[in-house]
């Protein structure tokens, strides 16, 4: 009954349309939607082009509009171009898309992991100083990063913390997110007290609570914080440009953009099939998962 | 057995009690506020010492206020950079959030197909910005670029886009064939051009929080006015845009926060040439390129400074616009 009565409502918020503008609505729409996607393309289609028929631009040199035929080894070419590392011996590129994965796999965990806890403090347990602290917490929300971006770059340097150069700079200072905590916090928040004194009675204590009951009912949300940070790690580029200068410390979007200032400049087959090495990961990551990422615009756009 | 309140133990249990929750408290904490401190909250101060030196990787000297001096020169380049910065924020913002408020009333019909085009106009967001920025320089290129491949179709000139360094009213005149009073430029072709890419990245994002925004409209009011005889046009003007101005202003004040900060694509698409030396974009250059941590440091603060009272200003006009 009551489901309903909700759908009832919902579907007057939306007038049925007639037929003429439904269709001009979609027109407009797949038209859109094409000027979305016709860069993705234009990538795809240019990286398994020769130069040549870049430079005459032919948009579809194959058949049946012309005789070229896809040069997959286009692909091959450009991460030779980019060379090895010479402490492994990998190609270069496979080096930082593992420095990139590595990175994005710690900081996943890191904020995570840090964000449960404090989230966890401030949802559920009491302590002096609590609401001085939560204020600091949404306080460092609204310092720009330029403002700090140059006394942190000069931390990493030599008579400071000596991280220039390492992993420990790519890393350790993003591994707490005062949106992780804020918005973590919100979800602990919305579970009932309640179940708290159920589970004491139980005899379980705020860790086991925690774990065992708070995290699994939150996961969606948290699911989404870990996403989130995929993204923006995976794509981090101003921070991770400006504290590494070793090859082999970079991460995958700095070499992307060392190769467009090199070979890739000139190559631009070559530079689209780097391209699109570097967002195939984040777009297979976000096909997957792409209903935790409206969920979370959605809840965290409204509570922002 | 029902959830009864458990009662709070009295004295001296109660008391090692809340120790023990606030030491739980601060261990949980601890990490967090230890990562904050460090690398957020020491760094301001820290930034202000830095401001204050002639500091290149280390502390030369002590030079007092002469980094501020000099950046607030009349010919320094930070007033330029500050009117780039205003500049992109004030074209892309109203773009962008205009253009997502249509997209997200039109996606909101009934129609199907509506994850489709979600999913497809998220992507641009969701993809790596040195890629996409990499491919829509690519698409601007006057010798290979599909832009103006398309537009020589309608028979219009080929543009030099993000190599354009004049003024878009410049080219406008030029073009119909009158003179403009000097000063009078526009901003320059290719910070335009970068706007449009920041509309091509972000208007999936904003319309994404539109569309939750029209979901909690409720329906009745559409139906009480439908019998009122309103159609749609004034149903879109007198319900939908005032019911929806919390969320119209919450973005806006996220999309002008993301217009200060916006380096990634503009330091790949023209790495501050032609008129798009931004904020961030000369803070960082004077850092990388210059190593001079000093100067950079006083600029921060004082872009910063100026760009907070602009949002504050902001802020209190827009909010007293919003109907709740």
């Amino acid at each position: 009954m009551v489901n309903n009565a909700t759908s009832i409502t919902r579907s007057t918020t939306a007038t049925t349309l007639r037929p003429g503008t439904r269709w001009a609505l979609y027109t407009l729409l797949i038209m859109i939607s094409i000027i979305a996607l016709v860069p993705f393309a234009w990538m795809l289609l240019t990286s398994v082009k020769d130069l040549g028929d870049v430079i005459n631009l032919k948009f579809w040199p194959w058949p049946p509009f012309g005789t070229s035929t896809p040069q997959w080894s286009n692909y091959p070419e450009a991460i030779g171009l980019i060379g090895t590392d010479p402490d492994t011996g990998m190609p270069m590129f496979l080096r930082q898309l593992l420095n990139t994965g590595f990175v994005t796999a710690c900081i996943i965990v890191g904020i995570t992991v840090t964000s449960v806890m404090a989230a966890y403090a401030f949802a559920q347990l009491n302590f002096p100083g609590k609401s001085a602290l939560f204020i600091l917490v949404l306080a460092t929300l609204m310092i720009p990063d330029d403002l700090t971006l140059i006394p942190r770059t000069v931390m990493m340097y030599k008579n400071y913390l000596n991280w220039y150069n390492s992993y420990l700079a790519l890393t350790v200072p993003f591994l707490g997110s005062a949106f992780g905590i804020f918005l973590i916090r919100q979800f602990f928040l919305q579970i009932p007290r309640d179940l708290f004194d159920a589970a004491r009675i139980d005899g379980a204590g705020h860790m086991r609570y925690l774990v065992q009951i708070m995290i699994p009912l939150t996961r969606p949300a948290i699911l989404t914080v870990a996403l989130f940070n995929f993204i923006w790690t995976w794509n981090e580029f101003k921070w991770a440009q400006l504290v590494t200068s070793d090859n082999n410390m970079r991460m995958i979007s700095v070499g992307l953009q060392d190769f467009l200032r090199g070979e890739g400049g000139s190559a631009t087959h070559l530079a689209m099939a780097v391209s699109a090495m570097v967002v195939a990961p984040i777009l297979i990551v976000y096909f997957f998962t792409q209903k935790y990422f409206t969920e979370g615009i959605t809840t965290t756009g409204l509570k922002g | 057995m029902t959830a009864t309140k458990i009662r709070p133990p009295q004295g001296k249990l109660a008391r090692s009690q809340a120790i023990k929750e606030a030491l739980l408290a601060y261990g949980l904490l601890s990490p967090a506020l230890l990562l904050f401190l460090v690398f957020t909250v020491f760094p301001v101060g820290f930034g202000l010492v830095i401001s204050l030196y002639n500091w290149r990787t280390g502390p030369n000297e002590f030079i007092g206020l002469d980094n501020y001096t000099r950046a607030l020169k009349p010919d320094s380049e930070m007033w330029p950079a500050l009117g780039a910065t205003i500049t992109y924020s004030i074209l892309s913002v109203p773009i962008e959030l205009f253009l997502a408020l249509i997209l997200a009333y039109l996606l909101f019909q009934k129609i199907r197909g509506k994850s489709f085009f979600r999913v497809a106009l998220f992507l641009p967001y969701v993809t790596s910005t040195v890629a996409s920025a990499a491919i829509w320089a690519r698409l601007y290129s006057p010798d290979i670029g599909i832009i103006n491949q398309s537009l020589s179709i309608f028979g219009i000139q080929p543009l030099q886009w993000l190599l354009e360094d004049k003024g878009i009213l410049t080219l406008l005149a030029n073009a119909i064939g009158i003179k403009l009073p000097g000063g009078l430029t526009g901003p320059s072709l290719a910070l335009v051009s970068i706007v449009v890419y920041t509309t091509w990245v972000f208007v999936g994002y904003d319309m994404t929080i539109f569309l939750a925004g029209l979901g909690n409209i409720p329906g009745e009011l559409y139906e009480a006015a439908r019998i009122d005889g309103a159609g749609g046009w004034s149903l879109f003007r007198h319900i939908t845009v005032p019911l929806l101005s919390p969320t119209t202003f919450f973005l806006s004040l996220i999309t002008i926060i993301g217009t200060f900060k916006a380096f990634n694509h503009i330091w790949v698409m023209t790495q501050g040439d032609n008129g798009t030396t931004t904020a961030s974009i000369l803070i960082y250059r004077q850092m990388y390129e210059f190593q001079r941590a000093g100067y950079a440091s006083a600029l921060a603060f004082l872009l910063f400074t100026v760009i907070l009272v602009v949002t504050i200003i902001q802020n209190r006009t827009a909010g007293r616009q919003v109907n709740y």
